[in-house]
């Protein structure tokens, strides 16, 4: 889905933050959450890595940008125990506002406010005992279909001419796979594009992991 | 630790007593988390690879070859990495890694990511103008040395092999492992020749 997630080649973050030494966690409370994300999964509010994904997706934008790493995991994991029926925002709320939160603090968590039974990219082909459609060497253009739902495909990366440099084999497939479509699977290639082909004005190489829905031929005019 | 709770760390906290009421958590499962991952998964385990494949050139081709049969070998834990790609630096290219669309990060060979690579500056830049981000973090690579980004957009791990540093001959495996930091395994930083 198009959001605040898609960083890649954005403008306007101009700050690192580079620091060379930090703690593992800053404060107990990012253990916490990542402890909760851990329990999350245990009680069956998700069930696999791109479910997780789509919830951090799918928080408040501002706080994406302003709460941090373990702040965007704590909406998520909110969303993701309020969408399975095991916690309730009016009793987290409350308990949060009994232990002195104010209540108009901006909460990360927004469940059920982003359709969620809709898919990414849709598959082309069920690829299972089917030869990858694509081989090393070949040159390839990136869709610039914009799902709604969840998606691997970065933004900068859409509709780009690049070329494949490996077969990774089959994979589970993001696109379905968030929205709770089972386990279908769809080959994955490494595509390396030049910066230039992507519209930057630094020359360097950059290299994505991307599925074949995502990729058409280019025919090659010899 | 801070003194005034953040209102993020009031509603962890919110959540947290009613899970525990649940019995979906425990505070034993926090402190369990902050001892593994504070002590026991790390970039000392990635720098046990690096260390090795810089004394043993059989083990670096292996490493390179197939780096998920190699990490499984070692049994580190923390894991979530299905596969594990490991770049070699050379003279004339080297390698960053990042992942633009969250924060993607080899836990079992490197641990928890830092933060600074978790957040926008980084995610947004990399992809964009290395080169200049790379000096702005104290890398400084010749005009000569190509750059090559490999942004995790699946499940595919990567960790960078850095450049063993001019002056290390006499040293051991050991000794080496000691000087390799997590940043050079990222490909933001070299490894300092030891003064």
């Amino acid at each position: 889905m198009d959001g605040i997630h898609d960083l890649g080649g954005q403008p306007g973050y101009n700050a690192l933050g580079y620091r060379r030494d930090e703690p593992v966690f800053k404060d107990r409370w990012e253990a916490t959450v990542f402890t909760m994300v851990r329990a999350s999964a245990q009680a069956g509010a998700y069930t696999n890595i791109d479910q997780f994904r789509h919830a951090v997706e799918r928080i408040d934008p501002k706080a994406y940008l302003e709460h941090g790493y373990y702040g965007r995991w704590l909406g998520a994991v909110e969303t993701l125990f309020v969408e399975a029926g095991i916690l309730t925002t009016a009793e987290i709320t409350e308990r949060a506002t009994q232990m002195g939160a104010d209540p108009n603090d901006l909460i990360a968590a927004r469940p059920n406010q982003i359709k969620t039974q809709t898919t990414g990219i849709p598959a082309k082909r069920n690829p299972i005992d089917q030869a990858p459609w694509f081989q090393v060497g070949d040159p390839v253009q990136t869709t610039e279909t914009s799902p709604l739902g969840h998606t691997r495909l970065p933004g900068y990366a859409r509709d780009k001419r690049g070329l494949i440099t490996a077969c990774q084999g089959l994979w589970p497939y993001p696109d379905l796979r968030a929205h709770s479509h089972g386990e279908p699977s769809q080959y994955l290639y490494t595509v390396t594009f030049s910066s230039r082909d992507l519209g930057f004005s630094e020359a360097f190489e950059l290299n994505l992991d991307l599925f074949e829905p995502y990729l058409n031929p280019i025919e090659t005019i010899q | 630790m801070s003194d005034q709770p953040s209102p993020q760390s009031l509603r962890t906290e919110a959540i947290e007593t009613l899970l525990i009421e649940k019995k979906l958590l425990t505070s034993a499962d926090v402190d369990s988390v902050l001892t593994t991952f504070s002590e026991q998964v790390g970039p000392m385990n990635g720098a046990k690879l690096v260390a090795r494949a810089w004394v043993d050139e059989g083990f670096k081709a292996r490493l390179l070859e197939d780096a998920t049969t190699i990490i499984a070998e070692y049994g580190f834990e923390g894991g979530q990495v299905d596969k594990l790609i490991v770049k070699a630096c050379s003279e004339s290219v080297h390698h960053v890694v990042v992942c633009t669309l969250c924060s993607c990060y080899p836990w079992a060979v490197l641990g928890l990511p830092p933060r600074w690579y978790k957040d926008p500056g980084y995610r947004s830049r990399i992809v964009r103008e290395p080169r200049k981000v790379l000096t702005e973090m104290g890398l400084t690579l010749p005009e000569t040395t190509d750059i090559k980004v490999w942004d995790s957009s699946a499940e595919i791990r990567y960790m960078v092999l850095p450049l063993r540093p001019a002056g290390t001959e006499a040293l051991d495996e050991t000794a080496l492992a000691e000087l390799i930091t997590r940043d050079a395994m990222i490909g933001v930083a070299a490894i300092e020749t030891p003064s």
